[in-house]
């Protein structure tokens, strides 16, 4: 009963008129972003983090996780009616949803995927309201050991689940904590790793100067090298009677999948590195898998746009519990969102939950406006978000260039900062070129100095001895599975091999 | 890509060794009683990316990588316009900020790329170009109190009108 009633103040403080306004902001902002292609909630949230020092930084937040909900939402706008995927998340989308257009039912896979978007963000809000105090409380209690553990379990799932090339994701996690490293010696206060001896690395890198340069510059030059602009448009017929039909339709053949991904997005969510793009892929095959007409996916089925809708919207909140729990990101974008709760002076973790309970309860209660707010703008918007569409990628780029450098000397009020963003840029197009995955850096970055202090603090308390991460009975287990998924790539290579050997004849 | 592939895991791996020679600026072991030194951590996962690197040629070796495997260039003619266009536009956007102020800098940024790369019409590059670093002038400096860079001296007498708006 306590939890429903922080829940109901929790609400009405998100519906305060500034928190409110921020709100419907946010959502239709993301929206926007979602729906453009190359442009993801981790863009839009790491581009505009900067102007939201306008407000508070509870409404701040509350505008960003709205800009995150509204991109969920926005993504299948355009996987339906361009047939690229307005973001990673929305990849699966495009299965069904783009052959739905092009039977003239364009209409029908926008309602559908709304819809499977509104439970599935429903759906998850509910097991986040659920499982965030219990988890909180739990974590109350964890030392050094149990924080470094975490912090090593969620690195080690970006290796074992994130199904990129291993020694370029352990390249880039180590790369952003040694970034996150640049500076002071958080013990010593001495200098340390002044590179080139430049004063400018004094006071060391930013999580934004890396997370802008990568998503705002180095992601938007790799999709303007790739896309070339070739785009071909569907312009979907809507109507309110046409609206009314599609959703009953929708909820008739959609919510197999609706179902499926609201669940299993969830769960997928909450594991850090997994997130709203592998969760939407597994609802979908797990959805044809458990079909009674498979054969109709991939050929537009309602089921095959739903489950990844509902997943992704379902996991995006799904991500927001360990990074609100444990002070661990379940995503790239909450890992920015973290890292702006960190400038603002809010250290997620379960303290959180004892010091800023107003907050959390008023972001939590956020999460069902944010919901509500994206279903009923998203339908009544879709004719403007489809025209919008049509501004060309060469007006848009700019824009986005300019957003990125302006908003980020807004943040840093530095130049060597926006050189550093341009370089790391630039580093990052090349780097995805050659598919060295990027959001281990960004979520190393700001993982790297709460990681440092627990190991030493750890190291002290058991005078250097590194057993302590397997005899404390919580930091144990936890470390023993990230063992397990950091070295389950290479169990999997063995094994394969083994099998071969085997079933060569003698 | 297969060239490159090698030649990035190169960099990569001199980067690595910079580094780690750089982080023995202070102690990399274990001191008694104060725990790591303060160039332990940056150290040892520097040394991890070394051997990450060491990895990556290994398996560029075994071809066991899809890049390694590739034969088609990095970037095409297209892609290395788009870059030396593209990027190099944004090199000389920031460049420009601290001659021409954060705004000027703006301003001809949006018109290079809305008027010559996209080729869209004048009227329009010329509108898209002094609207937008206006717009963000009353954002920034009117809105949330930050200033932003405003270029050599020559600059000020634009930024005194745009200031007695807002004061």
């Amino acid at each position: 009963m306590e939890v429903l009633s922080l829940l109901a103040d929790g609400m009405l403080l998100s519906l305060q008129p500034l928190n409110l306004a921020m709100i419907l902001i946010g959502v239709t902002v993301g929206l926007f972003i979602g729906a453009m292609p190359g442009l993801g909630s981790v863009n839009g949230v790491a581009i505009l983090l900067p102007v939201t020092f306008l407000v508070p930084p509870g409404s701040a937040i509350i505008f960003l996780a709205a800009i995150y909900y509204g991109a969920m939402y926005g993504g299948a706008v355009s996987s339906v009616t361009l047939g690229i995927p307005g973001a990673s998340t929305a990849v699966a989308t495009t299965f069904d949803g783009r052959p739905l257009a092009r039977q003239g039912r364009a209409s029908l896979a926008l309602v559908t995927a709304a819809l499977a978007s509104f439970v599935g963000g429903t759906v998850a809000n509910v097991l986040f309201t659920l499982f965030a105090p219990v988890l909180a409380s739990a974590a109350l209690s964890f030392g050094p050991p149990e924080v470094f553990a975490l912090m090593l379990l969620a690195f080690a799932t970006f290796v074992g689940l994130g199904g990129d090339d291993i020694p370029k994701t352990i390249f880039s996690i180590c790369f952003g904590l040694v970034l996150g490293a640049i500076g002071f010696d958080q013990i010593s206060g001495a200098p340390r790793l002044v590179l080139f001896d430049y004063n400018g690395f004094l006071q060391g890198i930013g999580f934004l100067v890396l997370a802008i340069g990568v998503y705002g510059i180095g992601e938007m030059l790799w999709t303007i090298e790739q896309s070339r602009g070739e785009i071909e448009s569907t312009t979907p017929k809507m109507t309110i009677k046409g609206i009314t039909a599609d959703t009953k339709e929708a909820a008739k053949r959609g919510w197999r999948g609706t179902m499926i991904g609201s669940f299993l997005g969830f769960f997928v969510g909450v594991l850090p590195a997994a997130g709203a793009t592998p969760g939407s892929l597994m609802s979908y095959g797990v959805t044809k898998m458990l079909s009674r007409n498979p054969e109709e996916f991939g050929k537009g089925s309602p089921d095959g746009v739903a489950a990844p809708e509902a997943a992704n919207n379902s996991a995006s909140t799904g991500s927001m519990l360990p990074m609100l729990t444990l002070g661990i990101p379940g995503s790239p974008t909450t890992a920015i969102l973290l890292g702006g709760m960190v400038i603002w002076g809010l250290v997620p973790g379960p303290r959180l939950f004892v010091d800023e309970q107003e907050f959390v309860w008023g972001l939590i209660g956020s999460f069902y406006i944010s919901n509500a707010a994206a279903l009923l703008i998203n339908l009544a918007f879709i004719p403007l978000f489809i025209w919008m569409l049509r501004m060309p990628f060469t007006i848009l780029a700019p824009m986005i260039f300019v957003l990125s450098i302006a908003g980020g000397y807004a943040a840093t009020r530095d130049m060597f900062d926006i050189w550093l963003m341009v370089v790391f840029g630039l580093g990052a197009f090349f780097l995805r070129k050659f598919d060295y995955p990027l959001a281990p850096a960004v979520l190393a970055i700001v993982l790297g100095p709460i990681a440092e202090p627990t190991l030493r603090q750890s190291l002290l308390l058991s005078s250097g001895d590194p057993s302590i991460f397997f005899t404390r009975p919580v930091a144990g287990p936890i470390t023993v599975v990230a063992l397990i998924l950091i070295f389950l790539p290479a169990l999997k290579v063995l094994r394969r091999r083994v099998g071969r050997k085997s079933k060569k004849p003698a | 890509m297969r060239v490159g592939e090698l030649v990035t895991a190169g960099i990569l791996a001199l980067l690595s060794l910079y580094l780690m020679w750089k982080s023995t600026e202070l102690p990399i072991g274990y001191i008694a009683g104060q725990g790591p030194g303060g160039g332990a951590w940056p150290f040892w996962l520097s040394g991890i990316m070394l051997v990450c690197c060491g990895c990556i040629a290994f398996n560029w070796w075994r071809g066991s990588s899809p890049a390694s495997q590739s034969d088609e260039p990095v970037l095409d003619s297209y892609g290395w316009r788009t870059l030396l266009l593209v990027g190099g536009g944004i090199i000389g956007f920031v460049a420009l900020v601290s001659v021409i102020s954060m705004y000027g800098a703006i301003a001809v940024f949006l018109f290079y790329y809305v008027w010559f790369l996209g080729r869209h019409g004048l009227a329009l590059s010329l509108a898209i170009s002094l609207i937008s670093p206006i717009a963000l002038f009353f954002f920034f400096e009117g809105a949330m109190q930050i200033t932003m860079p405003s270029g050599l001296p020559f600059t000020d007498p634009v930024f005194n009108i745009l200031y007695d708006i807002i004061y």
